[in-house]
């Protein structure tokens, strides 16, 4: 074990995958890891049995697919049905590499345009399979009655998205996430009502039971009844999405949290790259304090809106239809002419970011600056008309005039950045197992297939794929050294999680000081956005520590849960689990970004930027992953560094001018 | 702005519920309605009692899991047709007068038990779903996806069956507390569809029963429901439903 390092962390050995066969070309590797992989016969599957927590396309979809090959599945999720977990609020589109536009796309082109897009921090063979199954994602989707838009022929329709040139992205008009959850859902109804998946609504996972190594169970709380009970199984699925509700306010959904990863985290599984976080470029603006979360616009509108600001501060408080075009600054445009208003999420975000400190913003004032930019469809109007207009982006034009009262066909939207994804998550080997034996982590939970920054209509491609055809493919190799040993609720194991969960649900009860819950989450929402938000440095991350710190310490000793924990719902005490869980993961986030002094994708430090201001990222010494292990309560974490190698993709400067 | 609310409050032991008022000031009116009920919640917490059980998630209005009635009306749908409604989490507080008195009361159906104050069970939406909600393909069964073309009609007709988000919302507004508008969208989602068809009548009679087994009433073609309707699910729907069901009487399903 070394020395402590900036006093917060120290270095531990480094980690490898060692699932991806290496002697055979990147085209061959998932092939011929499905080959080695140990099979598990149709008759054995009956007796054994996967825990999956979270019913979104990644756990949704494995909950349907293993209960289709014969495994006895239990899904927990908290929400009161399993279709509503947050994949059906993703409006844009889902990739795929099927080249039906004729446009030049492939498989390949497919995995460049990620692992370029993600900055160069992900691990190629996990992104070249990502590709790979996408096809047949498209396929299986149809084939559950997924209404993607048609053309008049009758064949799929494509758009184009963000950070890429071609048009390979499918959609159901801006409600593409919920018609493929809602084909997950039906899919994994179709196997409870075979008796192969049990549900459990309203249930949130709260502790991960490890038996000899190996994840065996979890202990989980019915929500609506307040008792707390375990649940065991010969391997666990987390598919929890992500952790982007850390800032308090994000595009998430107010119940999305990162206690289960957390949970597991503190158990063992390494935590990696968790400062990696996508700033979403087209949100709602903030409204003011009483704000609750910040809602998304597809960034498809991207393709048919072009986003300026004024070129002078004085004119930021006038009406923008009587700006004349020459004193407008369509800044991306200018800056990125090839790309234009299409660039990665990261750099749009960041430049809306910079005119507005530069005074340039539009609209309410956020303790004194305007944090908002035009996206004005005004030429996109007089170039199709406003039917056009309205059959591609109706419903999201109808979001945004019922949330700010303005109406888009007749003045210029105002958007601005807002906490959207996490690319970091557990750490995954190629079978999408953690560096605990048994527990495995999909689709946003995990850090794998994104690198540093996530492309547009990427996030359902890969909860989809992972629950589709990676972990269906991969935890049989697992599994077929099952059934394990049966635990029953007296195994020390078993009592020593349940104990543990009960404790701090006790402790959380018993405070009883004088601050609410929220205003907890809402204070380390806060320092987050400032020093770990859109752009970090330093001297900011060092002071967030402190401050986190001091938060947590204060929660511990003065947070006040109303209520009762047993005999009734208690949504007080859901948030306090929470909030307990973001005040611990928002430190480890600060320590990564603080670590990691180079600008790559949706991490942006200060003192590494190229002359005209652009990330700069430091491919000598950071072309690996950070994956960290929990060191102990009040204990530095240690960091296991995960080599990337490419062999097949030459890193270059991202250039999207 | 400030308001009066009339708030349903009860326990999940069985015991009656009954209104509670509560005074709110300050409040934005570019707050949503949810907010304000956050802030109310801040309220009470800071004056001891307990802050009131409501459910929302994503509050971008697709996921389903909020639900009031607001004066009377799921969701207080207010526009003057179908496709300017909204969900819960999506109405504002501008649409509310200062000095409002504002009646706030869970969706109310057998089917649906009320689970604390505002809150309620909506499992029996799911359990009509795994009767026959879905088209059974396997993982990795699919053809590809060019296959088979749709017509782009049907495939529109059919998505717009398909915006439904399973809120309840038709429930809550029905006298009968049929649920059909919910299953019809889906039978009707499923059905226009090339990939639906082989299970199409078979469906239509196991939804339907399941619809009556968890306690739902009949249609009686009221069309509360389609007035309420966040995603503007037609009436069309119904009558796509009974077609089907009239052919699966007729082979004798």
């Amino acid at each position: 074990m070394s020395e402590m390092i900036s006093g917060l962390y120290r270095e531990g050995e480094k980690i490898a995958d060692t699932k991806a066969p290496t002697d055979v070309p990147l085209a061959q590797v998932w092939e011929q890891r499905k080959f080695n992989a140990k099979l598990v016969n149709p008759a054995n599957r009956r007796k054994l049995s996967v825990i999956i927590v979270g019913s979104g396309l990644a756990g949704g979809a494995a909950a349907a697919s293993l209960g289709e090959m014969g495994y006895n599945v239990h899904c927990f999720f908290y929400q009161d049905s399993a279709r509503r977990a947050h994949s059906i609020a993703a409006q844009g589109g889902i990739n795929a590499a099927k080249n039906y536009r004729n446009d030049n796309d492939s498989v390949y082109r497919l995995f460049y345009d990620t692992v370029k897009g993600g900055d160069y921090r992900a691990r190629e063979t996990n992104v070249y399979r990502l590709a790979e199954v996408s096809a047949a994602i498209i396929d299986q989707c149809v084939a559950q009655g997924v209404p993607f838009a048609r053309e008049y022929g009758g064949l799929l329709d494509n758009r184009s998205f963000g950070g890429v040139q071609v048009s390979r992205t499918f959609y159901a008009r801006g409600q593409t996430g919920q018609q493929l959850l809602i084909g997950a859902y039906q899919a994994m109804e179709r196997q409870v009502a075979a008796g192969t998946v049990k549900e459990y609504p309203r249930h949130e996972m709260v502790e991960l039971i490890v038996a000899d190594g190996r994840a065996r169970g979890i202990v989980a709380r019915d929500m609506s009844t307040g008792e707390v009970k375990t649940y065991t199984a010969d391997a666990v699925v987390l598919a929890t999405g992500g952790y982007g509700n850390v800032f308090f306010l994000s595009t998430n959904a107010m119940g999305c949290n990162g206690s289960a990863i957390w949970r597991a985290h503190r158990k063992g599984a390494y935590f990696g790259n968790p400062c990696y976080t996508q700033i979403h470029p087209t949100c709602i603006p903030q409204h003011g304090d009483q704000q609750s979360k910040l809602t998304l616009m597809s960034e498809s509108l991207r393709n048919d809106g072009r986003i300026w600001v004024p070129k002078k501060a004085e004119d930021c408080e006038k009406d923008p239809r009587d700006i004349p075009e020459e004193d407008r600054d369509y800044y991306l445009e200018r800056i990125y002419p090839s790309f234009g208003n299409l660039v990665p999420r990261d750099v749009a975000s960041r430049n809306a970011k910079n005119v507005c400190d530069e005074g340039r913003g539009v609209g309410p004032k956020i303790d004194g600056v305007a944090r908002g930019v035009y996206l004005d469809f005004a030429d996109a109007i007089n170039r199709m008309g406003k039917d056009a207009v309205s059959a591609k982006y109706g419903n999201l034009f109808d979001m945004y005039e019922r949330i700010t009262d303005d109406n888009p066909y007749e003045v210029p939207m105002r958007i601005y950045p807002a906490v959207h994804y996490t690319m970091g998550g557990l750490w995954v080997d190629y079978d999408l197992e953690s560096s605990i034996p048994g527990l495995f982590v999909t689709g946003e939970a995990n850090f794998s297939d994104h690198g540093a920054n996530r492309l547009g209509a990427s996030a359902l491609m890969q909860g989809l794929s992972d629950g589709y055809f990676v972990l269906p493919n991969t935890i049989n190799d697992y599994l077929a050294s099952g059934p394990f040993e049966k635990l029953d609720a007296n195994a020390p194991a078993v009592v020593e999680a349940r104990d543990e969960a009960q404790a701090r649900i006790d402790k959380l009860m018993s405070i009883n000081g004088n601050r609410s819950v929220d205003s907890f989450h809402k204070e380390l929402g806060s320092i987050m956005w400032e020093y770990c938000g859109m752009s970090r440095n330093e001297a900011g991350l060092k002071l967030a520590i402190d401050k986190i710190r001091e938060l947590r310490k204060e929660f511990w000793t003065n947070v006040r849960v109303p209520g009762k924990s047993i005999g009734e719902l208690n949504q007080s005490l859901e948030k306090a689990g929470r909030v307990a869980d973001f005040m611990e993961l928002a430190e480890l986030m600060c320590i990564d970004a603080l670590h990691r002094s180079e600008s790559c994708g949706g991490h942006f430090r200060e003192e590494s930027q190229t002359a005209e201001g652009e990330a700069k990222r430091n491919d000598a010494e950071y072309t690996y992953v950070a994956a960290w292990e929990f060191g102990g309560d009040d204990q530095p974490p240690i960091l296991h560094k995960e080599d990337l190698v490419y062999k097949n993709i030459e890193l270059k400067e991202r250039s999207y001018k | 702005m400030n308001v009066t609310l009339r708030i349903w409050r009860q326990n999940a032991d069985g015991s009656d519920g009954a209104l509670h008022d509560y005074k709110l000031t300050g409040i934005s009116e570019d707050s949503s309605f949810l907010e304000m009920l956050d802030v109310l919640n801040e309220e009470l917490f800071a004056r001891g009692e307990e802050p009131i059980a409501f459910d929302s998630d994503c509050r971008e209005g697709i996921c389903g899991q909020c639900g009031l009635v607001i004066n009377g009306v799921p969701h207080g749908n207010e526009g003057p047709s179908a496709d300017q409604n909204t969900t819960t989490c999506q109405v504002h507080m501008r649409h509310f007068k200062d000095g409002d008195t504002i009646t706030i009361e869970p969706w109310r159906s057998t089917a649906f038990p009320i689970i604390k104050d505002l809150v309620v069970n909506r499992s029996a939406f799911d359990r009509i779903i795994q009767a026959g909600g879905y088209i059974s393909v396997n993982t990795g069964a699919a053809p590809d996806a060019h296959a088979t073309p749709v017509p782009k009609q049907d495939a529109d007709r059919s998505f717009e069956a398909a915006a439904c988000i399973g809120c309840g919302a038709c429930v809550a507004a029905c006298p009968n507390g049929s649920a059909m508008l919910f299953t019809s969208a889906k039978v009707t989602h499923l059905g226009l569809l090339p990939q639906g068809k082989p299970e199409n009548l078979q469906r239509v009679t196991d939804m339907l029963n399941q619809h009556d087994e968890e306690g739902f009433g009949s249609c009686t073609n009221i069309g509360e429901c389609a007035a309420v309707c966040p995603k503007g699910i037609s009436l069309d729907n119904i009558a796509f439903m009974n077609r089907q069901l009239a052919k699966a009487v007729f082979k004798g399903l």
